[in-house]
């Protein structure tokens, strides 16, 4: 009895650490899920679904057709649209409803965020197994619409949304940056414009256009505005200049390397360019759009997503009609630093699906998920910016590659400068690029951006940017983002020796086991031996 | 031996809950360093106010509209109306008996924020900018100066609308009398609507409304900012109730966006 006693008492124990282990592994956490054998459809479900979109209407009206058209084919699936207009918006929304378990079942999202909420265990749903699954799966055999395979989406589109070595998300649409030129502005200061725009090139005639009369007014356009240059996002700028000087930003396991000495240089050249007049950004100035189509904006970065701003005939316009001025408009890539192998940043939303307690639901999440890969819904919503349907199906279908051949037909679906831009991407389709994700990567590209801001701002402001300027300009970047206390990891990365504590805390685990069942044998021999003795003496 | 696997086996519990207790930090912590940096992002340049106040030259409202865009201003005004409050950044809307401030993205905690009812006077220090046509204060620190308190009466500008003067007036408390409400757009199925969610109707309840009214043959188009407003106020829900052709009185504040884009805090229907 007393042996019971003894035995019960280690497994209490034994139970207590187990128990304390896992709760330290957190309070919020979830089950894993896996794939039901069958999908229940005999209950009813809601699931929501927080969307973003470009504060454009036709792609409101797409996701509540999608949503519509969905609940026809599961009438048991009732979904409900959250609409965002920034990413930035629903990545603190989840984040905020992660500790309290409210997230939504199905989100748009970016890679960096997932790799956010991936801090929390169970949080995302891996989708490798639904993917593959060979009923409810990518194009499986109980699916009620007619879904792409795995092989039909773009394989550098899945990539981008695998973290870890699994599938956290499936791409949605994808975009690129664009740089939209008042052609008939630099074919008025005596240049041509080339195929690839190099940096220097757009410098120099930034430069030129710069130019002011005595009274203030610029000589290019008789205005007293003119900003030559103008980029929407700057951390893409900054990124996208690295990543073309092969210069340093992050490893892939999430090694902070964006403070070097191409920074440093870059940022002295935006910041001589700046006080010429040249360039400036969204931050300070205002969108693209507005100064390109008043005539006030010789080069204008922003996303091919944002084309059905740019221009005279622009569909979509923030300013009056009287301001309006009347210019050529040429769609190329982003400026380069070697025009013979462009890099340009990958970009655009993905759609990840957040764990419940109910695998039910979270099946039905996943159906509804795949449904938006349809090419109902993709060519449909492609047709709303310059983005690209993320898979192949979509992009060779007929009904694609006539919209893609009437360019220009109207300024309204066809217009010309946002098929310009979509055409850009898919001609470019190799030359584009991510950035690392982890935990952190998401502040690391804010601070990217923050160096061209500040430096941009200080320069107008009349300080210098020398080293000493930019070396406390990266000291308070890396304080105001944490970058210091980010931690690099990532799934098959060599994580580097174990800290002291944990080698101690094992060390000390495995000599009590040890010390345990030398204990339990010693015992059991002892016994042995005392039972044979009594045998032997019975 | 038993008191010595009893011994290790605690020590095992206690360097369990040690070491657990620092990873779990740690990833707490950075999911919400991570939030807290998107949100913040455009305020440190190297050359941010020091929010030091000694030896500043505070300048009159006249002496602020003749300083050049990007130069360092100091300011004293009143708190009229607060629109909004996030990681430790606040947008306020400010105003003396000469003119008025919007004052973005100010330093401010969240307790300072609480302490900026409207009439509080505050010292604001920053860089005067312009952004698509709004003329304001960015990278601003404040501090809130005691004595007089000071809430403006709103002018009446709707003769103003349409001129050149009208700007002249940009962020002050206004009001605009006699307006007739015009359609803002259409409704999937094609009827005139008298307000949207969003500029084009793309969004829903929460997010910012969008209503046109006339004035003569002009028509102009007033925002409800849902920061600013949200959609528990009287006067977004005052706004989804307008109707065509009724005739309503307006005030708000002379916002600017690529135009006059007034912010309106109250509507009354008076016919």
């Amino acid at each position: 009895m007393r042996s019971v006693r003894r035995i019960l008492a280690v497994a209490c124990l034994l139970a207590a650490v187990l128990g304390l282990l896992a709760g330290c592994h957190g309070r919020q956490e979830q089950a894993a899920f896996s794939v039901p054998e069958e999908f229940d459809e005999s209950r009813s479900y809601e699931i929501t679904f927080w969307a973003k979109n470009d504060t454009n209407k036709s792609q409101t009206d797409i996701y509540k057709k999608a949503i519509e058209d969905f609940q026809a084919l599961y009438p048991n699936i009732t979904v409900t649209l959250r609409l965002y207009t920034n990413y930035g918006d629903i990545y603190n929304d989840v984040i905020t409803n992660i500790s309290t378990q409210t997230t939504p079942n199905v989100c748009i999202t970016y890679p960096d965020h997932i790799a956010t909420y991936l801090t929390g265990d169970n949080v995302v749903v891996p989708l490798d197994e639904l993917m593959a699954d060979e009923r409810y799966g990518l194009g499986g055999s109980e699916v009620r619409f007619d879904a792409p395979s795995q092989e039909e989406i773009v394989p550098q589109f899945l990539e981008e949304c695998r973290l870890g070595g699994h599938y956290y998300a499936l791409p949605y649409m994808r975009s690129t940056e664009a740089c939209y030129v008042n052609k008939t502005y630099v074919e008025a200061l005596g240049y041509e414009l080339p195929e690839v725009l190099t940096w220097d090139f757009v410098w120099e005639v930034s430069r030129a256009a710069a130019e002011q009369n005595a009274d203030g007014t610029y000589v290019l356009n008789g205005q007293q505005v003119m900003i030559p240059f103008l980029y929407k996002s700057t951390d893409n700028m900054m990124i996208q200049m690295l990543k073309q000087k092969d210069a340093g930003y992050s490893t892939q396991t999430g090694v902070i390397q964006l403070f070097n000495d191409t920074t440093t240089q870059l940022l002295k050249t935006i910041g001589e360019n700046t006080a010429s007049g040249a360039f400036s950004t969204f931050k300070i100035s205002g969108y693209p759009a507005n100064f390109l189509n008043a005539g006030q904006c010789v080069f204008a970065v922003d996303s091919t997503a944002g084309s059905t701003w740019m221009g005279s005939d622009a569909p979509l316009m923030d300013i009056a009609e009287e301001e309006i001025a009347q210019f050529e408009t040429a769609v190329l890539p982003v400026p380069q630093f070697d025009p013979d192998t462009p890099q340009m940043i990958s970009q655009g939303p993905s759609v990840c699906i957040f764990n419940k307690e109910d695998p039910q639901e979270v099946l039905a999440s996943w159906l509804f998920t795949q449904y938006l890969l349809t090419n109902e819904v993709q060519i449909a919503y492609s047709q709303t910016e310059g983005y690209v349907p993320v898979t192949t199906k979509a992009q060779e279908s007929p009904e694609y590659q006539d919209y893609l051949s009437r360019a220009g037909e109207d300024n309204d679906t066809y217009y010309e400068v946002k098929l310009q831009a979509v055409q850009l991407l898919l001609d470019h389709m190799d030359d584009t690029f991510i950035t690392p994700v982890f935990n952190g990567s998401a502040s690391l590209r804010d601070a990217a951006g923050q160096l061209i801001e500040g430096v941009t701002k200080a320069v107008r402001r009349g300080q210098t940017v020398d080293d000493a300027f930019l070396e406390t300009l990266y000291s308070d970047t890396q304080a105001l983002y944490h970058l210091d206390s980010i931690s690099p990891s990532g799934g098959e990365a060599d994580l580097g020796p174990l800290p002291g504590t944990a080698v101690a805390l094992l060390v000390g685990l495995a000599v009590a086991w040890i010390l345990i069942l030398g204990y339990l044998a010693l015992q059991w021999r002892q016994g042995r031996k005392k039972r044979a003795h009594l045998h032997k003496n019975g | 031996m038993k008191k010595l696997l009893s011994l290790l086996l605690a020590l095992g519990v206690v360097c369990s809950l040690a070491g657990c207790a620092g990873s779990n930090d740690g990833s707490q912590s950075d999911a919400s360093q991570s939030s807290s940096a998107s949100a913040s992002g455009s305020q440190t340049d190297g050359s941010q106010a020091d929010g030091s106040q000694t030896d500043v030259q505070v300048m009159s409202y006249e002496e602020y509209m003749a300083a050049e865009l990007d130069a360092q201003v100091t300011i004293e005004a009143y708190v009229q109306a607060k629109q909004s409050w996030w990681e430790d950044k606040a947008t306020v809307y400010a105003q003396d008996e000469d003119g008025a401030y919007f004052l973005y993205n100010m330093v401010c905690s969240q307790e300072d924020y609480d302490k900026l009812v409207p009439g509080t006077c505050i010292r604001v220090t920053g860089y005067k900018t312009e952004w698509s046509g709004e003329v304001e204060i960015i990278d601003g620190t404040f501090e809130i100066v005691e004595g007089d308190t000071f809430v403006a009466e709103p002018l009446d500008v709707t003769s103003l609308l349409g001129t050149e003067e009208l700007i002249n007036h940009q962020n002050q408390l206004v009001d605009f009398k006699g307006l007739t409400v015009v359609a803002a757009g259409q409704d999937d199925a094609g009827n005139d609507v008298p307000f949207l969610y969003n500029w084009d109707g793309s969004g829903t309840q929460g997010d910012d409304l969008y209503f046109n009214v006339s004035v003569g043959d002009q028509t102009y188009t007033f925002t409800v900012e849902s920061y600013l407003c949200d959609s528990s106020t009287e006067v977004y829900k005052a706004v989804e109730a307008l109707e065509i052709g009724q005739v309503i009185d307006a005030q708000g504040f002379l916002y600017w966006y690529e135009g006059v884009n007034p912010h309106i805090t109250s509507i009354t229907v008076v016919e």
